[in-house]
């Protein structure tokens, strides 16, 4: 059987690296990717948790921060499309004033 | 878990089964083009392929060899990488299905049980529905890659119908497990021997049935691809083997809708037999056979007979009936097992 | 079982790598996808079979298809680096490294050698999961119902063209 500790420096690393991304990348849709890539990080833990420490909690958990990471996406991408529509650009450096 | 002494028999006997299951299907669904092509000819009085080989039956024969020959064309400014992966996708998934669809009762060799599936997850039938829902990649992909109008709408419209049909093909099958407790599909079976799942679930297969000619875009779900609106949908751009690819792709994806709908519905194997036990598994396996070619039948007859919706009329369908039927037979089902329960 | 745990991890790190360092969007999106498989890969490993099936048909085959879908609605093009991304790629990403390895420094003493805890008995069928969610979580479930709804009457009117 796998260490728990390995489960979770994969978790860690897809981790930092949904992060670095995140700070790195200027289109706002490869930023929401990597979001995605971390909350997906975040499960992977938890799902190592609830085998190794015997609690069932952790499934629930991940399903709910799926169902939460869907209904987010919904959102976050209806806000892309709109602000797309407003200043016809994907990078965030150009999005960066309040003014219409 | 099997010991690691039976681990080399178990895979080789896994790597027969998948190999022996490939050939059946790939075999099936040629000659599923064949019967598609005679039976729509003569609902239209006329005879469909009749000269190559005795009434047609090498025509499949002849339209392998005419894709593996026929010049490939690449047009310049795809998207080299997914142009070339949109058929991958689509042609793996729908033979991934096959995996969990069990054929029949098991055989005994030489002190083994071989059941007639390839595996046996106690989830299958969820895992039928989660390939399916990644065969919407295969289409979306395609119709984007070929960066060209109609393939994109084509690609925009197929995958906005598929993903919204999935839903009504989830909540039809979700009856079923309710009365059956079981999402292993083996065990919906036999949970079927008494009595088939088409009279506890009519509602149920009606809607699964529609859901499946919808989710594999055919007549009269198919506006996405159809000659007369848009070319050829989404794809439109693809010749020679990557079109055969999608071709085999959407004929398979039918014999699984197929498969999948006798073995909730119409209980899979079961039938009368007799004899010895290799008899009998070999009789079960026929009459699986026999369903799953009398379903395939129904679905050639619906594309010769009824018209093509329009695209809106589809969707509206698709949201405003038969999501809300899903729901309202999920509840009946549901306050019918509780009742029954207590 | 222990091989095919460290193939999917490998190949779910080099996806990531992927996502992060590909220009043109869709090509992310599509490394995301084989991130989500890879992952769903290793829940099964792992027991989580119901959870594995659930990251497929709603991660991978539903909120995925919806971003290769904006992707393809938007036009995305490939991404020109910029002043922004050159001064996170020279400090941020140094400082992240950093801090990810203080974080496995600190869960090394707790849960690797001598301290690791042993596989539990671990029921990851859909009945379990049910069980509990429908016993100890009715009222979260409920609540992320209306979560749904909320999102889906924001996302039409977010991105409807007028009113």
């Amino acid at each position: 059987m796998v260490p728990l500790y390995h489960i979770l420096a994969v978790s860690v690393i897809l981790f930092g690296l949904g992060a670095a991304g995140f700070i790195v990348r200027r289109n706002i849709i490869t930023i929401f990717m990597c979001i995605e890539l971390m909350l997906n990080a975040v499960n992977l833990a938890f799902i190592g948790f609830s085998r190794y420490l015997g609690n069932p909690n952790g499934q629930v958990i991940v399903f709910f921060v799926i169902v939460v990471a869907a209904a987010e996406a919904a959102v976050g991408l209806a806000i892309i499309i709109a602000v797309e529509r407003n200043r016809a650009t994907l990078t965030i450096d150009e999005i960066d004033s309040m003014k219409m | 878990m099997a010991t690691s002494s039976d681990l080399p028999f178990f895979l080789l006997l896994t790597v027969v089964k998948v190999v022996l299951v490939l050939v059946v299907l790939l075999t099936a669904i040629a000659y599923a083009v064949w019967v598609e092509r005679k039976v729509v000819a003569h609902l239209q009085s006329r005879w469909g392929p009749y000269r190559v080989g005795p009434h047609g039956l090498l025509q499949p024969v002849a339209d392998g060899l005419k894709f593996l020959f026929k010049e490939d064309i690449l047009p310049r400014e795809v998207d080299k990488v997914v142009y070339f992966l949109a058929p991958f996708i689509a042609f793996t998934l729908a033979f991934a299905s096959i995996a969990t669809i069990p054929f029949g009762e098991s055989i005994t060799l030489g002190g083994h049980r071989i059941p007639f599936e390839i595996t046996n997850l106690n989830v299958g039938l969820l895992y039928v529905l989660a390939v399916t829902s990644l065969g919407v990649y295969g289409v979306a992909l395609a119709g984007w890659s070929s960066n060209s109008k109609f393939p994109l709408l084509g690609g925009l419209r197929s995958s906005a119908q598929m993903i919204s049909y999935e839903l009504a093909l989830g909540l039809a099958v979700v009856g079923v497990v309710m009365v059956s407790g079981s999402l292993s599909l083996r065990e919906i079976v036999t949970y079927q021997h008494g009595l088939w799942n088409i009279i506890r679930q009519p509602v149920g297969f009606l809607l699964y049935f529609t859901a499946a000619i919808a989710e594999t875009n055919r007549t009269p779900f198919d506006l996405p691809e159809a000659e007369s609106e848009l070319v050829g949908g989404f794809h439109t751009e693809y010749s020679s083997f990557k079109f055969a690819m999608f071709f085999i792709a959407e004929y398979a994806n039918i014999l699984t809708v197929s498969c999948l709908a006798t073995l909730l519905f119409f209980g899979g194997w079961l039938g009368p037999v007799f004899g010895p036990p290799i008899v009998r598994a070999l009789l079960g396996v026929f009459w699986f056979c026999a369903k799953v070619f009398c379903f395939l039948f129904v679905y050639i007859w619906i594309r010769g007979t009824l018209p093509r919706f329009r695209y809106d009329q589809l969707m509206a369908f698709g949201w405003r009936f038969l999501l809300p039927v899903g729901l309202l037979n999920v509840l009946a089902t549901s306050l019918i097992v509780a009742w029954r329960a207590a | 079982m222990a091989p095919l745990f460290y193939i999917f991890a490998a190949v779910a790190i080099l996806a990531g790598l992927s996502v992060v360092l590909q220009r043109t969007p869709v090509y992310s999106a599509l490394s995301l996808i084989v991130v989500l498989c890879s992952l769903a890969v290793i829940y099964l490993l792992l027991g989580a079979e119901f959870l594995a099936v659930v990251q497929v048909i709603v991660y991978a085959g539903a909120i995925m298809v919806l971003f290769v879908l904006v992707i393809m609605l938007l036009n995305a093009r490939r991404e020109a680096p910029t002043a922004g991304s050159a001064m996170a790629r020279r400090w941020g990403v140094p400082l992240l490294a950093v801090f990810m390895g203080e974080i496995l420094f600190a869960i090394w003493g707790r849960y690797a050698g001598a301290a690791a805890p042993a596989a539990q008995a671990f029921d990851g069928s859909p009945r379990a999961v049910g069980e509990l969610m429908f016993r100890n979580y009715v009222l979260p479930f409920e609540v992320t119902s209306v979560l749904i709804l909320v999102a889906v009457l924001g996302a039409v009117v977010l991105a409807k063209k007028q009113l």
